[in-house]
């Protein structure tokens, strides 16, 4: 779409993004507050952040989380790539309507049914409530949304070059690693990206599927909010934010210089 | 065309996900369901070692019943909950959808070049954590807090508005927390439009409010629907928004369901919330889901 961009254009994108960004900047620049009253301004002061790092749950927490996150990121990108080799590739074959049903559901299926849910299963599976039900149960949600990440960049890809390795004789396994992964990979690695922040940020179903031994940090932060708001609440939020924040940039910086990178071989390969 | 992986190997790609996703996805769903009928009377503690050995657990879920959805038919919290947190997604829905649809069509009107940067900074709220930014509302909502300072400041109120812990609380929530799910299908519809046809309206004479009535808008409608849904599904059964917004008078479905689980220690009654409150959604997530497939299969 090629247009003017009108003043009312203009003015309904700087007010949404101000509405979506006021709040965590405010967030922001109260975690460096000197006062204990989050909403007065009294100078400023890093004794949040001093506080917070002898806070020993609150590095316990998040410890465990980290832990959870990386774990269940990467088991979860590669069952999603898979799930999303399947769903592109694999047209035909019984039982496609209720896979494909399974891998949008959880999208927007509600926490606390899931949450519920899985916490019932691992009662019946006699599995005792931690680190390991938590993290099977991040896998489960969030190897989905890497699915259809994955999916859209596998619906773009060029399959005459899977066909032109195969016909030379490449392996099928091969030609997935050789050719299909290197292409997909900046997908592949949102998609890591993504399940890490979901399973990072997840409150409602670590509540249900954790036991006394694996507290995450958002259960330690909500337990922490229900009892009042804090400027050491702010303090952890901003370092959390900043890592993700951190994280995305330099992710989108890697994929433009690729995509800078590919273009220009393309040229050349042209020429 | 030939296919990827061999028939084996093809067969392992397909059974692992499927597998997983059907002993941690479809399974429990059925657990959910056999636990609804069984008896609040021998309703289970709350922790594993309690339960005594799986057979006996078994046994007590045998005894099937209706007992617990007759109590929440019975019982008018319940059906309130249900109601209220339709409603309250609804109107949250269209709140976001006004306030979401002139920002993507804003972002899909911008220079190309910036699109890009637009993009980015539309889907980075979405990576910091839901609960930090409904944290974050807490602070701006409060009747000291920062919202009621600044117009109190500015001289528009005389005395502070009571907007935490009220419905307005938990509509700013939604629409903030889920902005995002309705910016992105809106504006990557909008995106591919193809503006000529704008133009050859305007030529023939059709003013741009009509034009937009009669041509934008219709062509932005699967973005719209999808945006849609993805925010009234997961509303519908929201729980921290209401929880820390939204304060104890307000009922909505998760968190009745939370405190039946976690409060009340109920199981059963809990299962048999959660099962009504999937037949509620059930209808909304099939139209969902075929958007998707329509979608998935038109992008090829």
């Amino acid at each position: 779409m090629n247009s003017v961009w009108s003043r009312f254009n203009i003015v309904s994108v700087v007010l949404g993004f101000a509405f979506l960004y006021t709040p965590i900047v405010l967030l922001v620049i109260y975690s460096f507050n000197e006062s204990k009253l989050v909403t007065v301004w009294a100078g400023f002061s890093t004794k949040w952040y001093v506080e917070m790092l002898n806070n020993r749950g609150l590095l316990d927490a998040a410890w465990v989380t980290a832990q959870v996150a990386f774990l269940s990121a990467t088991v979860a990108t590669v069952l999603g790539t898979m799930a999303a080799v399947v769903l592109t590739r694999h047209m035909r074959f019984r039982g496609r309507v209720l896979f494909t049903g399974m891998i949008y559901a959880p999208l927007v299926m509600p926490d606390v049914i899931t949450g519920l849910s899985l916490l019932l299963l691992f009662v019946a599976m006699g599995l005792g409530r931690g680190f390991l039900t938590v993290t099977l149960a991040h896998i489960t949600f969030s190897m989905c949304f890497v699915a259809v990440v994955v999916q859209s960049r596998l619906l773009t890809f060029d399959r005459s070059l899977e066909e032109a390795a195969m016909d030379l004789g490449a392996p099928p396994l091969r030609t997935f690693l050789q050719i299909t992964l290197p292409v997909i990979l900046p997908a592949v690695v949102s998609g890591w990206m993504l399940a890490f922040t979901l399973s990072l940020d997840d409150l409602v179903i670590a509540s249900f599927a954790s036991g006394p031994g694996a507290t995450t940090l958002p259960m330690k932060i909500y337990s922490q909010v229900r009892l009042g708001v804090t400027p050491e609440i702010n303090a952890v939020c901003t370092i959390l934010i900043a890592i993700v924040t951190l994280g995305v940039i330099a992710a989108s910086l890697v994929n433009k210089r690729r995509e800078v990178q590919r273009l220009r071989d393309e040229q050349s390969a042209a020429r | 065309m030939r296919r990827l992986l061999s028939p084996i190997a093809s067969r392992f790609v397909i059974i692992i996900p499927y597998a997983w996703l059907f002993v941690f996805f479809l399974v429990p769903f059925f657990i959910v369901l056999k636990i609804s009928f069984s008896q609040t009377a021998i309703s289970m503690p709350p922790y594993v070692p309690t339960f005594g050995s799986p057979g006996q657990w078994w046994n007590n879920i045998r005894q099937l019943g209706f007992d617990n959805y007759l109590w929440i038919a019975g019982d008018s919290l319940y059906v309130k909950a249900y109601l209220s947190s339709v409603v309250i997604a609804f109107i949250s829905t269209v709140l976001a959808l006004l306030i979401g649809y002139p920002v993507a069509y804003g972002m899909a009107r911008a220079p190309a070049t910036l699109r890009p940067t637009l993009l980015m900074l539309v889907i980075l709220p979405f990576w910091t954590s839901f609960l930090i930014r409904v944290y974050a509302w807490i602070g701006i909502l409060k009747p000291e807090g920062l919202l009621n300072q600044f117009l109190l400041a500015v001289g528009l109120i005389d005395e502070p508005l009571i907007i935490l812990n009220t419905h307005a609380a938990i509509f700013i929530g939604i629409v903030y927390s889920y902005l995002p799910f309705m910016v992105l299908p809106v504006y990557s519809t909008l995106e591919k439009m193809d503006h000529s046809l704008i133009e050859a309206a305007q030529d023939l004479g059709c003013r741009p409010v009509s034009a937009f009535w009669k041509i934008t808008f219709p062509l932005s409608l699967p973005g719209v629907v999808a945006g849609c849904f993805l925010v009234f599904i997961p509303a519908v059964g929201e729980f921290v928004i209401p929880d820390l917004l939204g304060g104890s008078q307000t009922l909505m479905i998760g968190k009745t369901l939370w405190s039946e689980f976690f409060n009340n220690r109920d199981w059963p009654v809990a299962s048999a919330v959660a099962i009504i409150l999937l037949l509620v959604l059930v209808i909304p997530i099939m139209i969902f889901q075929n958007a998707q497939t329509k979608a998935q299969e038109a992008g090829r």
